[in-house]
């Protein structure tokens, strides 16, 4: 059985990495840096697990390093944050490209300018098409699972795709909770051996992130894509064998009070259980609202979002970034493209909010919810609107 | 070489065969190809140290050609020859 622990996020995501038999970790050990990095190399240095931990010069090493240990062979692991993943950038499709397997925590956070660095969505959202499975956690339990959760998925034989797991920077990643952490023996039960789809060895010469031309480009972006969209049904079995060894379910989309919802809000990320709370509000006065909680962010989950808004007559899609001179926030537009040729669709409205580091509290919520009723001839729909600024 | 499908790619495009590169005839890029007047070339072999590609190889008789596979037409084998023999030629 597990452990019951009360904990720092960000420390216990390190202490669930140290139970999955990494090989390597590398990480740039400054600012924006979270505890997960600074954990996992006291682990390492205290001899608690068996790693090389390799502190480079930038992200941009950290990314490199863990690519060319991947593709040895090695199990491996980065977390970073804003412009440490900004800088990374350059780096992802290769990772994806040349299918390996790493997997990385964002603590998410705001990228430059201003120099910010408190909680947002706008490090992530930057990196969208790179070709990574991407998740997003809710509560410092879900941050641990995944982190646990997402070695099996990359490493299956039908993904061999990266994986990001987004730890709300600070509003989760520093909170101290109550968690469940499994047990070593837990975790090697459900996590087997990493078994490379091929290695750099000189007994056996490979190359690894060849140059292609134009002539294979377009097919190679094809099978990527293929890939990451088939890796969604292996997303879904190591969700389920889960659940069924540790009790906890995890869907591509979780709902609150959504099924006879006229109005529903859809969150991504740690915000999701304050905006259950503005639910419990609004049912308690007559409203009814309802929650879409987006976990799976790529590849993105069509069918699960068509069917829960489909009884719904508004829909408010929140986001924490900011697509400048576009149609709205990025959620907003993906939801909105996933919805455009359904004949029934909710009015579709975006709120912007919580940009680096602004508080949310509940009646933040209400309020969304109170403005969007208040709009009963959907004049504002399809618009997006900076929640909260000052005028 | 009948070019692949997607689906027949290789998972990463990971490549297996050891110096595979070399069955890729970049000399298909050229526009220009550089062309030797022995009767200027005093076969100092700068043309040889020079190509980018390694592509430029030197005959029995001492003289040198650039196998036409691999060229790429960049010309600086005509640049650095200081006899002035190597001329480059727009391709048909």
């Amino acid at each position: 059985m597990g452990k019951r622990i009360g904990m720092e996020v960000a420390v216990a995501v390190a202490e669930a990495v140290g139970l999955c038999d990494i090989d390597m970790a590398a990480v740039y050990p400054i600012t924006p840096q979270s505890h997960i990095a600074e954990h996992l190399s006291d682990l390492v240095a205290d001899g608690k697990i068996d790693a090389e931990f390799v502190t480079v010069e930038s992200e941009h090493s950290a990314m490199s390093a863990v690519i060319g240990a991947s593709g040895t062979g090695a199990r491996s692991y980065t977390a970073t944050s804003s412009q440490g993943l900004m800088y990374m950038h350059e780096l992802l499709p290769i990772a994806s490209a040349m299918r390996l397997p790493i997997t990385m925590a964002i603590a998410n956070r705001a990228v430059s300018g201003p120099l910010n660095i408190l909680n947002d969505h706008s490090d992530i959202m930057p990196q969208r098409d790179s070709g990574w499975i991407s998740i997003f956690v809710e509560n410092g339990q879900e941050s641990i699972d995944m982190s646990i959760i997402a070695f099996k998925i990359a490493e299956h034989k039908d993904v061999m795709l990266p994986v990001n797991i987004n730890i709300d920077g600070f509003q989760l990643t520093h909170m101290v909770e109550p968690m469940e952490m499994p047990s070593q023996e837990e975790v090697n039960k459900f996590l087997p051996p990493f078994v490379p789809h091929a290695t750099l060895h000189p007994s056996k010469p490979v190359t690894m992130g060849a140059f292609a031309m134009s002539d294979y480009f377009t097919e190679i972006m094809k099978a990527k894509d293929e890939a990451l969209k088939n890796s969604k049904k292996v997303i879904l079995e190591v969700w389920d064998e889960w659940a069924k060894m540790f009790g906890r379910a995890y869907k591509p989309i979780e709902t609150y009070k959504a099924d006879d919802a006229e109005i529903l809000m859809l969150t991504m990320g740690s915000m999701g259980e304050t905006a259950q709370m503005a639910i419990d509000e609004l049912r308690a006065t007559g409203v009814k609202a309802g929650l879409i909680k987006l976990r799976l962010w790529r590849p993105f989950p069509f069918e699960e979002i068509k069917a829960v808004v489909k009884n719904a007559k508004k829909l408010i899609v929140t986001d924490r970034a900011v697509s400048f001179g576009g149609p709205g926030g990025p959620v907003f537009s993906e939801i909105k493209s996933a919805l455009y040729a359904e004949t029934k669709r909710p009015f579709i409205y975006n709120y912007i909010y919580g940009l680096g580091g602004r508080d949310v509290p509940v009646n933040d919520f209400t309020g969304m919810f109170e403005k969007v009723l208040a709009d009963t001839s959907n004049k504002k729909a399809d618009t997006y609107e900076f929640w909260g600024v000052r005028e | 070489m009948a070019l692949k499908s997607w689906r027949e790619l290789p998972i990463g495009c990971v490549v297996s065969e050891p110096g595979s590169a070399s069955e890729y005839h970049t000399g298909s890029w050229r526009s220009q190809r550089p062309v030797w007047n022995n009767s200027k070339c005093i076969k100092c072999g700068i043309c040889y140290v020079f190509c980018p590609e390694g592509c430029v190889q030197q005959s029995e008789d001492g003289f040198f050609q650039a196998n036409l596979d691999y060229c790429k037409g960049c010309g600086i084998c005509a640049h650095e020859c200081w006899p002035r023999a190597i001329s480059m030629i727009e391709e048909g």
